[in-house]
């Protein structure tokens, strides 16, 4: 759905974004990671064609950015949530979706239709004859979101849309994006939210100019490094050390009646641990796992640069 | 190009002025005093004593009285005009607006035709006035009627509409440059120095605001209007408005 392939801007000696590779599939939630300045609003500008790329080559639906008649094509296709969301204060919730309704070229009851739906999921129906000037930031941000959605659009493109919310309106706003999710929408999720990128997307790229990462929140998470496994028994002997000792995992180490092993892939690898140390005379009691979390991937990653 | 999205994004911006009464007032306001404030003047200059204005003077006095209706056309759409770009930066819509299937000519066409009409309307509406009032007052001493005549239909439909283009397209460079309406205003405010100066030149009689004299005036608005609009387009660019527009 998505593709990039070197994607580079830069404005004057500073580069914003450089060899950005990814591909991005149809129907599924893109979470693009990184801190500010990292080039995550000039990548989604450059997708949605509305600042030109340095180099490289992007491709949105099958459709080349860059390319002028392309250009008109993927916008027709995309929704965008910005950063600022941009809602006429002086025009009411109706008006405003009906006015991007109408630049999409929908007909009456396409809008009618629409408008009805993303209001009413969005909780602001009620309010449609309301004027947008005296929403609240999290009512503008879901009329933006709604606004993105009005022409039904492919691909929906998010630039930190829970961001300055309230926890009850991001709240809302992420589980609307889950809805969203489930009706296959393609979205490219702009986020500072590890949980939010973690609950939500199924992949995630870290960006910090460059794409340092890439791939679903649990495959980030190893690539920090080993999860450990601390096991609690009742006492520890030379023959359950001897049992770890013929399964070649990582690290053990010992505090007291506390082992900690370090393993790859605990899921898989804390059953056999358990089973051996059983079978050598181990009274277990209490496992837990203690894992690299996405945000140690992120914070190792996003900081590479500096 | 795509008329529709232009006229969609006109009927926007005149649904949002409807609800600013300041504009609304401004741009009905100052035609409408034009409209009975000259007819006035020829009532009450001069004196009643010495008969009043002397009907020789009457036709150059009425041909400089119906230059403001130029200087209204160049004047008013600078408001809605500098509103139309600036309150977008303000509101920071912009983005949302650009990431729409339109270009940038649709969209700063809508947001010039948003901008010409309501003031051209006031314009006539008040220049009609004006030419029902002033050929009442001065029958009298005319024996006829003096409007309609050329030179009015020249300054209404011909530069009136040009100077209101030429308002528009500075008020675009203006609102590219500055980050509030008033500071916006201010700079398209300036339109009203050129049209002072070629009243002033009538008044003191450097030039004649006859009819070749506005027709050349007109040719030199139009040289201007063909000019400016290359750079309002080129001013109005996506990556221009989203990179360097402050």
């Amino acid at each position: 759905m998505i593709d990039t392939e070197n994607l580079t801007r830069k404005f004057g000696d500073l580069t914003a974004v450089e060899n950005l590779t990814l591909h991005v599939d149809d129907g599924e939630v893109f979470g693009f990671l990184g801190p500010n300045g990292a080039g995550k609003t000039t990548t989604v500008r450059m997708l949605c064609c509305l600042i030109s790329k340095t180099s490289g080559v992007a491709r949105v639906a099958n459709y080349e950015v860059g390319n002028e008649a392309d250009s008109l094509k993927i916008r027709k296709i995309i929704g965008l949530v910005p950063d600022n969301v941009g809602i006429y204060d002086n025009l009411t919730a109706y008006e405003n979706l009906d006015f991007y309704g109408k630049l999409y070229k929908c007909t009456k009851s396409q809008r009618k239709e629409n408008l009805k739906r993303f209001l009413v999921m969005l909780g602001l129906w009620e309010k449609k004859d309301v004027m947008a000037g005296t929403f609240s930031k999290g009512m503008k941000q879901k009329l933006a979101i709604a606004r993105a959605l009005i022409h039904d659009p492919e691909i929906l493109f998010m630039d930190e849309p829970t961001a300055n919310l309230d926890p009850e309106s991001a709240k809302t706003v992420r589980e609307f994006i889950v809805q969203l999710k489930r009706e296959k929408k393609t979205i490219f999720l702009n986020t500072h939210n590890l949980d939010e990128a973690q609950r939500i997307c199924d992949r995630i790229g870290i960006l910090n100019t460059k794409l340092r990462a890439f791939g679903t929140p649990e495959e980030l998470e190893q690539s920090v490094g080993p999860r450990k496994t601390t096991i609690q028994l009742e006492q520890i002997n030379d023959a359950i050390l001897n049992s770890l000792g013929k399964l070649s995992l990582g690290n053990i180490s010992r505090d007291e009646n506390k082992l900690t092993v370090e393993l790859a892939n605990p899921y898989k690898e804390n059953p056999l641990v358990i089973r051996a140390i059983v079978e050598a005379g181990a009274n277990v009691q209490t496992v837990s796992v203690s894992s690299s979390s996405l945000e140690d991937a992120y914070l190792r990653l996003a900081r590479e640069r500096e | 190009m795509n008329l529709q999205a232009s006229w969609v994004i006109a009927t926007k911006e005149f649904k949002i002025f409807r609800r600013k009464r300041t504009i609304i007032y401004g741009t009905i306001l100052f035609p409408l005093l034009l409209a009975i404030l000259f007819p006035l003047v020829i009532i009450y200059a001069g004196g009643k004593s010495t008969g009043g204005i002397p009907p020789a003077a009457l036709p150059p006095l009425m041909n400089a009285f119906s230059f403001f209706f130029v200087i209204a056309a160049g004047i008013l759409p600078n408001a809605i005009a500098t509103y139309a770009i600036v309150g977008e930066k303000v509101e920071k819509s912009l983005e949302p607006l650009l990431a729409t299937p339109t270009t940038e000519v649709e969209v700063l066409l809508g947001k010039g035709i948003a901008a010409f009409i309501p003031p051209m309307v006031a314009t006539w509406v008040g220049a009609s006035i004006y030419m029902v009032l002033m050929d009442r007052v001065t029958f009298s001493k005319l024996s006829y009627l003096y409007y309609p005549n050329w030179t009015i239909g020249i300054i209404l439909l011909v530069l009136a509409p040009l100077a209101a283009i030429l308002s528009i397209e500075i008020s675009v460079l203006a609102s590219s440059r500055v980050s509030d309406v008033r500071a916006a205003n201010t700079i398209g405010g300036l339109m009203f120095i050129p049209f002072m100066i070629i009243y002033l030149a009538s008044e003191i009689g450097v030039i004649d605001l006859n009819n070749s004299n506005l027709l050349i005036i007109s040719g030199a608005f139009l040289i201007a209007d063909v000019a400016l609009s290359y750079f309002s387009v080129a001013t109005f660019h996506r990556e221009e408005i989203l990179t360097k527009w402050k």
